[in-house]
């Protein structure tokens, strides 16, 4: 069996074990091994890549593997991955590891609770390594099912109205998707012969302008939507203020990801002169969300809630990028979608330490939390720091090489739309000092609060994982920059056939 | 074998009982009576089998068959039919139909 | 060709010590941190000084002129095919000055602060946070290219941000730390897009290549022109808004005062003797591409930096809270070195602002280090920051007062005192420039020597007050550095910078103007003087000065409201009339839409959902009429 099928395979047999195992106490163990188990693939992966590529191997894609799975339409399970996926693959475990952790201490239905996880964990998992576009879109709704009973189930404030507003937004995106993605199967073969779904084969053809113009805006949209691309957001506070806590860290961490991911392999890859052509109108929403989700973190009050619009802000940044589509501005977006993975699911879980602890996400109802519990205080902060930009943390590599990759458009619609997006860093720095200054220093507030324990062994084994990642790439980002650079090359090309700005 | 009696005989006798039934079906509040009349669309249908397997293929044996099959189907429609009648009587006290207007919505 | 190799360890050793210290510190006990941070940083110091001798006294020179080396350099990320962000180590005059500036202060304010942080909670802590800065400092001075520059200018602000609010406890504190940060990161938004707009047109982020004078940014001076400035300009009046907002000048120069929260040992190290020269830094790093270039941008400096330093002497002369007045001075002095880079030409004699801009900013962290060390120890004696509570104070603190007495004569410009030869090279290089400028600084001279002397009566001289307990000098930890830093200040103005630290590199011969010198020290003596009649003993003639200018005295005491005019900015404009319609707009209207869609598909199934009455024989109506008409359609009207 290849290395790529085990990630799918894998969380299938963590649920098998997980569903026979009698004593409902070990059942966080199995699901840590299996995510562990899954990690430790995931570096293994991440090693084979480079080392296969190092050997001279120069195809596009690697582990490529295709077994036919319906004859009419042509379906396959084809799957193979590039630098993107597999730096998206090595975050995805990342953060559902950390997920495990955080939710050591679910009491409610702990097996189904963990079932739910890993399923939206392996259709994450499916969804990266796909190449055929029908599997890929099996995936993905695999991963936004689970998502309404976690969110329905686990959660906490109006979570049926919550876990009903994300998941028919999503499905609203995805019919977009479906659409789309019949629409480029269709037109798959312009000069006759076999349809097909598969990317690489798609990638090769060009798909009629008059089609282009009607499935690029269908499939951005879609998958904007859950990029939390500005009008289509409003799932993304609430989804993520009733979700739990491991549900937050792997939405806003990885599911989040899928829409910058889908849009930028299928919509601008598959699509490129309709992308060039109505980048604009896309470029406008996107600069908006960027500043738009940074005002409005500013005056919340729940803790969710300003991470909801700081990712709003920062996945905005994402597909901003996409759409700047030169090979500066996406390795930027992928840098982006992997810091913001990785920082955001560490706000999510640090949230959801503090609320286990003083039962309130306001932060006008705690205050000068930094004596009591120095250790995840000054994770938060660490956070934060990652969250503003601070050189040396993740955040600040991918925003640099998003604004000088942006910056690379001679045009002034280019420049100031640029502009714009850079005065985020200033309003991001606003909100997130705000809250630190609010919630860990000055005196304590609440006595209630002055017995807090800090992190137990489990939180910190969360946290630190996250940290530890999140400071790696800002400090030493050369390896991982050049990796996705080095797959970004293939679909720079083609965008620069078309439009040679 | 009967001969002389034309076929149309048959055919308004069918439609007769079958409207009857329908009529039963619709008007009846009685769901004794509905079924009661539900056997009778049904037996309408067994008179029409009959008579067009008897006018149009007197040497084959399928319409036949068919009815029995229908006289098979009507008995054990009858016997979950009244077993819900009895669960019905038992939870409202009542058998008329309009009050077991429970699955709406 | 001297090897530098080594100068890595420069950069590698403090944020090692930052690491063990972060990590392991609250394992150690708070002395053995306190040690161990200190004799990290002696190394450090030890290292820096061999690099200045061998870079100066043995390495090679071309053409009479110091080189620029890069000791190291390696990738770290790689943006476009032209565009990288490399972490180095580039020696040249000004960034060796600068590395003997910083680690000579960093180790003094280390061993200070042993005697100073003594009991304090958060010893190891504050350790921690004064190696992060030395390293963001040290990485800041020696970068290779603008981009790496950024990078530790972010680090040096966010080292700042945590050790002003070091009292985290204090709600002042942590307003003082935030309000720092925000307004160097809205000042660094300037720089980033100085950057972006200077590297997409030079293809380069290499100091190097960008300050050759055959390099693209000199030589490619045209392109398009904005607003009548050619883009390069443009860039670098960007770039100069990050300088701004780093060194505290007019309009960024909100956050300096409050930033006095900090422990003193701080403000004497970031706030007073290097991370606020980092703008001066940055405009002589980029000196060539100013002044041949883009002379406009140049100009704007110079008016900035005269502008800011006499708005902050005359705020300077009001205050009452020690630190406050320091910090306006600091303000003040750092407004010279600016305005001495704006006079400046480039090359030999020209140069001579450059030169004394440099100057300055040595002899300047020297005093001004000293006098915020001696301000620590008067604090740590009175336990107040208000002159008003203090008076009498030589008796009780000989060693402080008579090192606070040598850094105000220098600050005042007296012979021969390190501060005199500095400031006289800034005057004679205005007065050969600009004469307003000139006039403006001879003024700020006066004033300078007025409020320092201010400050030094009312706490050394006039009536005694009511102590809690009867003060005492501070330890020896504490004392020493004093004096050594008192050395350097009466010193310094012997090291013959002409030779050394010049715009290009090459030495030329100045002298002392006495056209300018003796004017200069006779207004400082003014200013003395007129201090001296005034504080020295309790009378009636400052509260009687404040009556008479009472909207002027209002005004400057209230620092001309321009944090007010800050304050109604943010929580106005952007809190008020931004922030919260935005978030009242994302949930009413763009949420609302979402809703009223939910909403109405629900109507409308309410509507219709009357069909599914759960009436038997309705439905068996519908089903028989269906059955008829279909019926009918397909017999009679489907043919």
């Amino acid at each position: 069996m290849d290395i790529l099928t085990l990630f799918v395979v894998i969380p299938v047999l963590t649920i098998t074990a997980i569903l026979f195992i009698k004593d409902i106490k070990h059942v966080r163990v199995v699901t840590a091994i299996g995510m562990g188990i899954q990690l430790i693939m995931a570096a293994v992966l991440v090693f084979m890549y480079l080392a296969a590529r190092k050997a001279g191997a120069s195809e596009e894609m690697l582990f490529v593997r295709d077994y036919l799975w319906f004859k009419n339409p042509n379906i396959h399970y084809a799957i193979g991955v590039d630098g993107i996926s597999v730096a998206m693959i090595a975050l995805t475990s990342l953060v559902v590891f950390a997920g495990i952790f955080a939710s050591w201490e679910v009491e409610f239905l702990t097996r189904e609770f963990f079932v739910s996880l890993i399923l939206l964990a392996s259709g994450v998992f499916g969804f990266f390594i796909s190449i055929d576009l029908f599997t890929m879109f099996l995936f993905y709704e695999l991963a936004v099912i689970p998502m309404y009973l976690l969110i329905g189930i686990w959660g906490s404030g109006p979570k049926e109205y919550s876990a009903m507003k994300l998941t028919l937004m999503l499905m609203g995106g995805s019919a977009l998707i479906l659409a789309g993605l019949l629409g480029i199967y269709f037109n798959s073969a312009p000069d006759g012969g076999q349809f097909t779904f598969n990317i690489l084969e798609i990638s090769k053809v060009t798909i009629p302008m008059s089609a282009q113009r009607l499935f690029f805006p269908l499939t951005f949209v879609g998958f904007g939507v859950l990029g939390a691309l500005f009008p289509f957001h409003t799932w993304s506070p609430d989804g993520h203020a009733s979700a739990p806590t491991a549900v937050s860290m792997l939405h806003a961490g990885v599911l989040m990801k899928l829409g910058g991911y889908g849009a930028f392999r299928v919509a601008i890859f598959l699509m490129p002169e309709a992308a060039v052509e109505l980048s604009w109108i896309f470029i406008i929403l996107t600069s908006i969300s960027v500043v738009y989700g940074a005002f409005g973190a500013i005056v919340q009050k729940d803790l969710k809630y300003i991470n909801a619009y700081s990712s709003v802000s920062h996945c905005g940044l994402v597909l901003f990028a996409i759409l700047m589509m030169n090979q500066t501005a996406l390795n930027g977006a992928v840098i982006q979608m992997i810091s913001h993975g990785l920082m955001t699911a560490l706000f999510f879980a640090l949230i959801g330490m503090l609320y286990g602890r003083t039962h309130t996400r306001m932060i006008n109802e705690m205050g000068g939390l930094m004596k009591v519990i120095p250790f995840l205080s000054v994770c938060y902060v660490i956070a934060g720091l990652a969250s503003l930009g601070l050189p040396g943390l993740s955040g600040f590599v991918a925003e640099m090489t998003i604004f000088v990759g942006a910056f690379q458009h001679t045009d002034v619609f280019h420049r100031v739309v640029t502009i714009v997006a850079v005065s985020s860093i200033v309003i991001t720095a606003v909100y997130i000092l705000r809250v630190v200054a609010i919630l860990l220093l000055g005196p304590t507030t609440d006595e209630h609060h002055e017995h807090l324990t800090d992190a137990k062994w489990f939180e910190k084994v969360s946290v630190v994982t996250l940290i530890g990642s999140v400071a790696g790439i800002g400090l030493a980002p050369y390896w991982l920059s050049t990796m996705i650079g080095a797959s970004l090359s293939p679909l720079v090309e083609k965008i620069v056939s078309v439009n040679p700005f | 074998m009967i001969t002389g009696i034309p076929i149309h005989y048959f055919l308004i006798l069918a439609t007769l009982m079958f409207f009857a039934g329908v009529y039963g079906f619709l008007t009846r509040r009685n769901l004794i009576t509905v079924l009661m009349s539900v056997e009778l669309i049904l037996n309408a249908v067994n008179i029409n089998f009959m008579a067009f397997n008897r006018y149009l293929y007197p040497h084959k044996m399928e319409g036949m068959f068919f009815s029995l099959f229908v006289i098979a189907v009507a008995a054990s429609e009858a016997a979950v039919a009244i077993a819900i009648i009895i669960n019905i009587y038992r939870r409202f006290s009542t058998i008329n139909v309009e009050d077991a207007h429970e699955m709406k919505y | 060709m001297v090897n530098f190799g080594y100068t890595i360890w420069i950069l590698i050793l403090p944020f090692l010590m930052f690491l063990l210290l972060g990590l392991a510190g609250h394992k150690l006990k708070p002395k053995l941190s306190g040690l161990l941070g200190t004799i990290g940083l002696g190394i450090i110091t030890a290292l820096s000084y061999v690099t200045a001798y061998k870079y100066f006294f043995t390495s090679e020179k071309v053409d009479e002129a110091f080189q620029k080396l890069t000791a190291f350099n390696s990738v770290w990320l790689q943006l476009t095919e032209n565009l990288h962000i490399d972490i180095g180590i580039l020696l040249d005059p000004i960034s060796v000055m600068m590395l003997i500036v910083v680690t000579t202060v960093s180790f003094m304010v280390h061993i200070y602060s042993i005697g100073y942080m003594h009991g304090e909670k958060g010893f190891e802590r504050f350790f921690a946070f004064l190696s992060l800065f030395t390293f963001s400092m040290l990485g800041l001075v020696v970068a290779t290219n603008i981009f790496q520059m950024y990078i530790f200018w972010e680090l040096v602000g966010v080292s700042s941000y945590l050790l002003i609010g070091f009292y985290y406890t204090k709600p002042s504190a942590v307003r003082a730390s935030k309000k720092a940060f925000i307004v160097t990161r809205f000042a660094d938004m300037g720089f980033l897009i100085g950057i972006l707009i200077l590297s997409f047109n030079t293809k380069t982020f290499d100091f190097i290549t960008l300050t050759s004078l055959s390099g693209p940014a000199i030589t490619q001076t045209g392109g398009a022109a904005f607003m009548g400035l050619s883009v390069l300009t443009w860039s670098m009046i960007f770039v100069y808004m990050g300088g701004v907002g780093k060194s505290a000048m007019f309009p960024f120069h909100i956050w300096l005062p409050d930033a006095m929260e900090g422990p003193t040992p701080v403000s004497a190290l970031i706030h007073a003797a290097t991370m606020v020269v980092a703008g001066v830094y940055l405009v002589a790093r980029m000196f060539p591409i100013y002044s041949i270039a883009a002379p406009d941008a140049l100009e704007v400096v110079a008016y900035v930096g005269a502008f800011s330093s006499l708005l902050a002497a005359v705020i300077a002369c009001t205050q009452t809270d020690i630190k406050r007045v320091l910090a306006y001075s600091t303000m003040s002095q750092i407004g010279y070195m600016m305005l001495a880079l704006g006079v400046s030409g480039y090359g030999g004699h020209d140069g001579l602002g450059y030169m004394a801009s440099m100057f300055h900013l040595f002899t300047h962290a020297m005093f001004k280090a000293l006098l915020f060390l001696g301000a620590g120890a008067i604090i740590h004696a009175v336990h107040s920051n208000y002159m008003t509570e203090m008076g009498g104070l030589r008796k009780y603190l000989p060693i402080t007062h008579a090192t606070f007495l040598i850094a105000c004569l220098t600050i005042a410009g007296v012979p021969p005192l390190s501060g005199f030869f500095s400031k006289d090279e800034i005057l004679t290089a205005a007065l050969h420039h600009n004469k307003l400028l000139f006039a403006v600084e001879y003024a700020v001279a006066g004033l300078t020597a007025f409020y320092m002397f201010r400050l030094y009566f009312s706490i050394f001289w006039g009536k005694e007050r009511h102590y809690h307990h009867t003060p005492h000098e501070a330890p020896l930890t504490m004392t020493v550095p004093l004096m050594i830093l008192a050395v350097g200040s009466v010193f310094s103005g012997f090291i013959p910078f002409s030779k050394l630290v010049t715009s290009d590199s090459r030495p030329f011969e100045s002298h002392i103007e006495m056209a300018v010198a003796i004017p200069s020290v006779l207004i400082g003596l003014v200013g003395i003087f007129v201090a001296y009649i005034m504080y020295s003993k309790e009378t009636a003639i400052p509260d009687k000065l404040a009556t008479t200018f009472k909207y002027s005295y209002k005004w400057a005491y209230n620092k001309f409201y321009i944090d007010e005019v800050y304050l109604f900015v943010t929580k106005n404009i952007i809190f008020r009339y931004i922030s919260t319609p935005i978030a009242w707009f994302d949930r009413h209207i763009v949420d609302g839409t979402m809703n009223l869609i939910a909403l109405v598909t629900q109507l409308v199934s309410f509507r219709i959902r009357g069909f599914q009455s759960g009436q038997l024989q309705k439905y068996g109506y519908v089903f028989v009429t269906g059955a008829i008409a279909l019926a009918i359609i397909f017999v009679y009207l489907w043919k």
